[in-house]
């Protein structure tokens, strides 16, 4: 297939860094829209963790950042709930679904397979500024004069549906609404574009069992995104039609504020099925393609190939598939038949399996490995740590029995933010570390910095949400704007202080972070092609940016992207003196193809 | 007095870590090694892989921290039947839980910290092993059978909602942010209701269908009382958004939906004044009156010393005063449940008649 790799036309700066068509560029507008939206979603957290720590006071940082929402810089109930929301909103969408995949499946899925760029460059480009606009929509519904959205992330019906249930539930949701339609739109784009070009522009010899797991997890995330977001979009848009046009597709028999509405035969559980098709599996769109970062940065600082490949993209398709029938565990009290609930427990525990199984793979890539403790290791080194942690509490939640005491309160609360929010973000950092030199013309990042920046992380997080299960085995609900009607969880008090110190102490660390990434970006240290010594073929490409990739043909592939430290018989490395063999060489005479 | 103390933290942080990062920077310098600060040398595999070894030694210590210190607030033993077989289950699952993560993380940990990388050294080629996966498929998939087995027995049988046994039934009613109880009264039958029946002027707040002869004996309250030993029938409902009928000491609850009447049952098996004996809550309400003397001497609100109850909260977002949405439960003998019943006005007597 001839590609026009050398056209030579002149790009303008607006070509070329605001309405690109190239992948790479696509990418950074991602990374970089993605950090700002999680910059502000973190930023979120930390008003509403002080509201929890020290509950109904005043403080002059509410008083400047939250203005009318804070009379007497004291934090309004109503703005609390705003927060968690709009954090819960842009920290799952817009920073680990769109930051993390779009990103990384952009960046990484036309270089690994060896393609000159993306099926539709068009179509991708479309899809960022899709997201750029949902973004802005998404922020400008901060400002609507009654509030944002209030009704938590998942905003169910009918709170999310009267204006008269909750200020937030105007204008402020109705633009929530329109924002998260678009930004599905820029999702089905996206993930359209990253299945067809992984399926039908791999370079000559990329078949789909050598392709770094990377490009399997993006692939298979992109397939997930398809199949739900669109279930989504349509709750999206009835519950438009239930708010603007009257229709009864979620509302029934409501008396609110001294009057029976005319709603009539419309049922919220419904919402509720509709939301979770996509919200559970979009768990997995979040965590997929950090686990595939994973992979390929640990393996490569291992410098061994990862271990049980083939497993590896069994389980990813495992989890994919089992991801799209578990969604019923969110509903187990929702009132839905509880037969439906046994079912679902039977399906999330099931789930548990391939997980374990990816778990103690990784484990096993480390061992009798030569470790090159990067930051981007250390990050994904972290990544498991924290899956485990946080995984495993899934086996409590997933419990139909179980979940009927915990469900809704801080030991959801923490187990999610573990096995997702932390795990995904720490999937998120390694590959910055990792390819930050590919995005940015070869710079490479300060690792001394990016070793504060985990280990600081790792610390606080772990002190954020180790204590929260037990806050939450207390019986402490979430959502609450403070607890102090409970005198029962007065003694827990302490706990929300330390876990707001360790929240502050995490979100100063990510000061750091970006520090060294804008640093970096101008004054970082130039470093080889090949910095880290990787067998896929990203590396092969030049560190100039060229539309198109690679300057000359696109290498060839000739084994699998997992060849480190593999040796001959008698202990000698396959190329002397280098122990990684890169994809675009051809096998050596005598030497036997271990493609597992 | 915490905003000055939260901004002098994060001033302090800031200031620390940029030092660190200086220090850091400068170290480089002046050793005057090649290094450029960007890949990891042996210095720096070493140093991470003794803090890699460190950071499972911090995450035992904070397991070990968290039990022994907030262990003793979580809720205390079950106050229902099958509160029982619940709390079985939960620490049967807990025991895995704590046996594969310390094992997990400690290999992790300890594998980044012995492997560490080194130069010259070399890594092994070792791809794959069946075996091996097969091993760590079949664990899980026999221990998630056993835990799957043993949770739908529990949930069938919690979730088998009849009226075996003369259950006393209750309607738990939510609004926007407070809760109602209705009993059945004499008959135990609640009366038809819908909130198109609302009539806010005739105290018919519940939407009680007035021509429904089941009705007449029902009675409302905003105390929910219940007899120790005999089984209770919920079923819920909300006039306005989801709530949701959270009663943690009994291992219950339910979402109450708008356009649907959802269902729980369970039997209450330790009256309010056995609970308030227990050791474990006698020391709960001593911790809490020591907090809230602390807060009396400061002239602070919500100060008042606090006698344990069973309470209903709403655990489904619901709107501003969401945090505040609550119900007292009281349980109590037989004898004095009928008595205290028997001393509440029935809807018939309450609803106002038309003029």
């Amino acid at each position: 297939m001839a590609h026009e790799a050398e056209h030579h036309h002149k790009e303008t700066f607006i070509t070329k860094y605001i309405f690109s068509q190239d992948h790479k560029m696509i990418a950074k507008q991602y990374l970089i829209t993605g950090l700002i939206m999680g910059f502000i979603g973190i930023a979120m957290s930390l008003l509403f963790r002080m509201q929890l720590a020290w509950p109904g006071e005043a403080s002059p940082v509410f008083k400047a950042l939250l203005g009318k929402w804070a009379p007497d810089g004291v934090m309004d109930a109503d703005i609390y709930l705003a927060l968690v929301t709009i954090h819960g909103t842009i920290m799952v969408f817009f920073v680990l679904t769109a930051g993390l995949s779009g990103t990384f499946s952009n960046l990484l899925i036309p270089l690994q397979i060896g393609a000159r760029d993306m099926a539709s460059g068009f179509l991708n480009m479309v899809s960022y500024w899709l997201f750029f606009i949902s973004c802005a929509i998404m922020l400008v519904s901060l400002f609507a004069e009654a509030g944002p959205a209030a009704a938590g992330w998942t905003v169910y019906p009918p709170l999310s549906a009267l204006p008269q249930a909750q200020p937030g539930s105007g204008l402020g949701m109705t633009l929530w609404l329109v924002s998260m339609a678009i930004f599905i739109a820029s999702s089905l784009l996206g993930s359209l574009n990253y299945i067809v070009t992984v399926l039908n522009l791999r370079t000559k010899g990329m078949s789909m069992t050598r392709l770094p797991l990377t490009i399997w997890a993006f692939f298979v995330t992109a397939i997930i995104g398809v199949v739900s977001f669109p279930v989504l979009l349509s709750a999206a848009l009835l519950l438009l039609m239930d708010r603007s046009f009257g229709t009864s597709f979620f509302l029934s028999d409501i008396f609110i504020q001294g009057e029976v509405l005319h709603y009539q035969g419309g049922s919220p559980v419904l919402y509720e099925h509709l939301f979770w098709f996509l919200g559970h599996p979009e768990v997995y769109i979040v965590l997929l393609p950090a686990l595939g970062i994973t992979s390929e940065v640990m393996s490569t600082n291992a410098r061994k190939p990862i271990f049980g490949y083939r497993a590896m993209i069994a389980s990813i398709i495992g989890i994919a598939f089992l991801s799209t029938i578990v969604w019923g565990h969110h509903m187990f009290i929702s009132g839905m038949n509880p037969f439906l609930g046994s079912v679902f427990t039977f399906t999330t525990l099931l789930i548990a399996i391939p997980s374990a199984v990816k778990a103690f793979n990784y484990i096993t890539t480390l061992w009798k490995g030569n470790l090159q403790l990067n930051p981007g290791m250390l990050f994904s080194i972290g990544l498991v740590s924290t899956f485990i942690t946080g995984g495993l509490t899934g086996i409590i939640l997933g419990d139909s029995t179980l979940d009927i005491n915990v469900h809704d309160t801080y030991f959801v609360v923490a187990h999610f933010h573990l096995v997702m929010g932390i795990s995904a973000l720490y999937g998120l950092f390694a590959g910055v570390y990792h390819w930050f030199p590919k995005m940015f013309q070869g710079r490479m990042m300060n690792k001394n910095l990016g070793y504060i920046h985990f280990w600081i992380t790792a610390v606080a997080s772990y002190g954020v949400f180790f204590p929260m299960h037990f806050v939450g085995m207390a019986g402490v609900p979430r959502r609450y704007y403070q607890n102090t009607a409970f005198p029962m969880f007065d003694e827990l008090t302490d706990v929300q202080v330390l876990m707001t110190v360790f929240a502050l102490i995490a979100a100063a660390a990510q000061l750091v972070f970006v520090y060294n990434f804008i640093y970096s970006i101008f004054y970082g240290k130039k470093g080889s092609q090949n910095p880290w010594k990787s067998n896929t073929l990203e590396w092969t490409a030049p560190l100039e940016h060229i539309h198109g990739n690679w300057p000359g043909a696109i290498p060839e592939v000739h084994r699998w992207s997992y060849d480190y430290s593999k040796t001959y018989e008698d202990g000698s490395y396959i190329i002397e003196g280098q122990d990684f063999v890169p994809q675009h060489i051809p096998m050596q005479p005598n030497e036997e193809e271990l493609n597992h | 007095m915490t905003t000055p103390l939260i901004l002098a933290v994060l001033i302090l942080v800031a200031i620390a870590v940029w030092q660190l990062a200086k220090i850091f920077e400068l170290s480089q310098l002046s050793t005057g090694k090649k290094s450029d600060a960007t890949i990891a040398d042996d210095d720096d595999n070493k140093y991470n892989g003794y803090l890699l070894f460190a950071f499972l030694v911090f995450i035992y210590g904070i397991t070990i921290f968290s039990f022994s210190k907030y262990g003793k607030m979580v809720l205390p033993m079950p106050a229902s039947e099958h509160g029982v077989d619940y709390d079985r289950l939960m620490w049967i699952s807990f025991a895995i839980i704590f046996v594969v993560q310390t094992i997990t993380q400690f290999l992790l940990h300890y594998f980044g910290y012995k492997y560490r990388g080194a130069k010259g050294k070399k890594a092994l080629f070792y791809a794959d092993n069946d075996k091996l996966e097969l091993i760590w498929t079949i664990i899980p998939v026999i221990t998630l059978a056993a835990l799957i087995l043993y949770g739908l027995y529990s949930w069938t049988n919690i979730m088998d909602i009849n009226d075996e046994g003369d259950p006393l039934v209750v309607e738990l009613y939510a609004q926007q942010f407070n809760w109602t109880a209705r009993y059945g009264g004499e008959d135990n039958v609640l009366g038809d209701a819908s909130t198109r029946l609302i009539d806010i002027d005739k105290a018919n707040i519940l939407g009680i269908d007035e021509s429904d002869p089941n009705a007449v004996d029902d009675i409302i309250v905003k105390e929910l009382h219940l007899p120790v030993g005999r089984k209770v029938n919920f079923y819920m409902r909300s006039q306005d958004v989801l709530h949701s009928a959270y009663m943690p000491h009994f291992r219950a609850q339910m979402n109450c939906v708008p356009g649907m009447v959802t269902q729980f049952s369970f039997t209450p098996t330790v009256t309010t004044e056995e609970m308030r004996l227990q050791p474990e809550i006698i020391d709960k309400v001593k911790r809490t009156n020591k907090i809230r003397a602390e807060r009396s001497a400061a002239g602070e609100e919500n100060s008042d010393p606090w006698q344990f109850d069973y309470v209903l909260l709403c655990n489904k977002i619901c709107g501003k005063s969401h945090y505040n949405m609550q119900m007292k439960i009281i349980v109590e003998s037989e004898e004095d449940f009928q008595k205290w019943l028997d001393s509440q006005k029935t809807f018939g007597e309450t609803v106002v008649a038309v003029p």
